[in-house]
């Protein structure tokens, strides 16, 4: 999840939306007078660098990625450099056997659980932000800045401190509130409890991004409709639902999307904490493919779930993605 | 009365406990690394720092390979962000300032590549770092880590690009530079803010990137700081003292970073990624 804070995430905020800028019309170009062969060429000139690394560097791997996911791929094939294809052997395999749909299963469960987490504290904390007076609105946010900003393995090795078995700091917390089971608790022994700590670590580092920009949406909703609503005799709650709300509700799709796609792929929180365990029980897709296909040296199988991984990822996508383009229509 | 009182008390007490709660992680992280040994394995938790000791940032600095793995993290991440900066600066040029067939298309795919699966792509990277004998090198980490931020340097540039006036560069040339001058003379200052924002999201992708190190590098000496630190408490023990002043580290500088750059990032991406 290193791309966390990425994103063309206030895409759909209508405040930010504006007008189409009309292009020059052509043979505009100073250089060129009417339009020469150079100046059609130029944009794509431009272009050129950006393109082919996108198709050599994204694409390429794409490809071979698919490639690969056809090809029976195991240790000794690997050092002898052997290309044997098995055709749809390997995603019979993965398909066929059960862990493959468990782990799905889990992946669903954890994203969903991380995402609803994300947005509704985010959502609040955002509405909360927009509330506060202006040195406490400061203070909060440089809170959340700081846990925006740090990198994720800093952060994964700090929360494994934190939950250590011995000498963490929650064990000794929950200890001294009564709860003396815990005193000794061992965090990653446990399915649940190494999820929880995990889905901890992901909220915590996700939410200040969905709250920061909830809020500057928030900004820039006209007063005037809050006075007009109130005119029209409307309380907190309805101005809130009558709104705030739909103003808000375009970055909201798109920013639930955006988790969705960021914690379903997320990595080195997930494997960093406890590298899937204990007994495996603990891998998301990602670090399904990852273990089978390279701790475990069946490439070609690793190939396959990965290719499964994305598939799924480019559902979730297009479905972001034709929701921004209709936002964004003629701005393009 | 009464009411209106609760009503200013609950935001700044609920302010108050979330400020708490986000930070008090990276505050157990600083103050961790400056106690001595004998407060943090304590029956009860040293909350303040009292005996400031560096001996912890000491081990951390001196186990093997750290200034290496420093600068191999330092090279690469300063590499990829200058490359997708040159890149993706033609790249935003043509996309905020020209008309042409398929730039909406290109503008899509740039979009789609911005949401580019790479945990998963891993095991066939590999495959292709493999055979093309560059495993354990940090070129072809430096060239996918461009490639990683390459797309969102290109739809924020090109945002910054859009907010510069166009009447600046045509005026400029109408006192006779060309394009390509009065781009360098005119557009780009006005652009070196933009610039350092756009790149404070490479650095953070770059400096953090895992699961790519973790597969391509598995020797010590071409190896980044984030493996080198997902490593640190197996290699130390239970040495949380060390671990975490590792941590501290490791982080500052991407903190020192965002706490400079972040409004302008967040105001560039808010306004910058949906204009042009």
């Amino acid at each position: 999840m290193s791309v966390q804070t990425e994103g063309t995430d206030t895409a759909g905020e209508p405040a930010v939306r504006k007008a189409r800028i009309p292009g020059p019309p052509r043979g505009a170009d100073r250089d060129s007078g009417s339009p020469s062969r150079r100046g059609v060429a130029a944009p794509y000139l431009l272009l050129l660098p950006a393109l082919l690394a996108t198709v050599v560097l994204l694409g390429w791997p794409l490809v071979k990625n698919g490639m690969l996911s056809f090809q029976n791929l195991n240790p000794r094939q690997l050092i002898q450099h052997l290309t044997e294809w098995n055709g749809v052997d390997n995603y019979r395999k993965v398909l066929t056997g059960s862990d493959f749909w468990k782990v799905v299963e889990r992946s669903v469960f954890f994203t969903a659980a991380n995402v609803v987490l994300i947005m509704v504290f985010g959502t609040l904390i955002g509405l909360l932000l927009a509330r506060l007076g202006k040195k406490m609105r400061l203070t909060l946010l440089v809170g959340l800045v700081l846990a925006w900003a740090m990198p994720y393995i800093a952060a994964t090795t700090v929360y494994q401190w934190l939950f250590a078995q011995r000498f963490g700091v929650v064990n000794w917390v929950l200890d001294k509130l009564g709860w003396h089971s815990m005193a000794d608790y061992n965090w990653m022994g446990s399915q649940f409890s190494t999820f929880s700590v995990i889905i901890l670590l992901i909220v915590w580092q996700s939410v200040p991004f969905v709250a920061i920009n909830l809020y500057a949406a928030t900004t820039t909703i006209p007063k005037e409709l809050y006075e007009a609503a109130a005119l029209d005799g409307a309380g907190a709650w309805q101005s809130f639902t009558s709104v705030t709300l739909p103003f808000l509700r375009p970055f909201l799709y798109s920013t639930t999307f955006l988790e969705v796609i960021w914690v379903f792929k997320a990595f080195p929180q997930v494997f960093a904490i406890n590298e899937g365990g204990p007994d495996r029980l603990t891998e998301t897709l990602p670090i399904y493919a990852y273990v089978e296909g390279v701790g475990n040296q069946h490439f070609g199988v690793g190939a396959a779930i990965s290719f499964l991984t994305i598939l799924a990822l480019l559902v979730i996508t297009s479905y972001y993605l034709r929701m921004v383009l209709k936002q964004e229509e003629d701005e393009l | 009365m009464k009411r209106s009182l609760f009503g200013r008390i609950w935001p700044n007490a609920t302010a108050v406990i979330l400020f708490a709660g986000f930070v008090f992680p990276v505050y157990w992280m600083f103050a961790t690394a400056f106690k001595p040994t004998g407060d943090i394995i304590s029956e009860n938790p040293v909350w303040f720092p009292t005996n400031v000791t560096f001996s912890h940032f000491t081990k951390a600095v001196h186990a093997d390979h750290f200034w290496t793995l420093v600068l191999n993290s330092v090279t690469v991440t300063v590499c990829s962000v200058l490359c997708s900066l040159v890149i993706a600066l033609f790249a935003a040029f043509a996309l905020a300032r020209m008309r042409f067939r398929g730039r909406r298309g290109l503008i899509v795919t740039f979009m789609l590549a911005q949401m580019a699966p790479w945990e998963v792509m891993i095991i066939a990277i590999y495959m292709i770092v493999r055979d093309d004998d560059m495993l354990n090198s940090l070129v072809p980490l430096t060239v996918f880590y461009t490639m990683m931020v390459l797309p969102l340097t290109i739809l924020t540039l090109r945002g910054y690009v859009a907010a510069v006036p166009k009447e600046l560069e045509e005026s400029a040339m109408v006192d006779g530079c060309t394009r390509m001058q009065a781009f360098r003379k005119v557009i780009f200052p006005l652009l070196a803010p933009g610039l350092m924002a756009t790149s404070l999201f490479g650095f953070i992708t770059a400096w953090n990137e895992f699961p790519l190190a973790l597969i391509l590098n598995k020797d010590i000496e071409k190896q980044t700081l984030p493996l080198w630190l997902s490593q640190f408490q197996t290699a130390f023990g239970d040495d949380w003292g060390a671990t975490m002043a590792a941590s501290s580290l490791f982080a500052l500088p991407i903190l020192i970073l965002f706490i400079f750059l972040q409004r302008k990032a967040v105001s560039g991406l808010t306004d910058g990624a949906v204009k042009g």
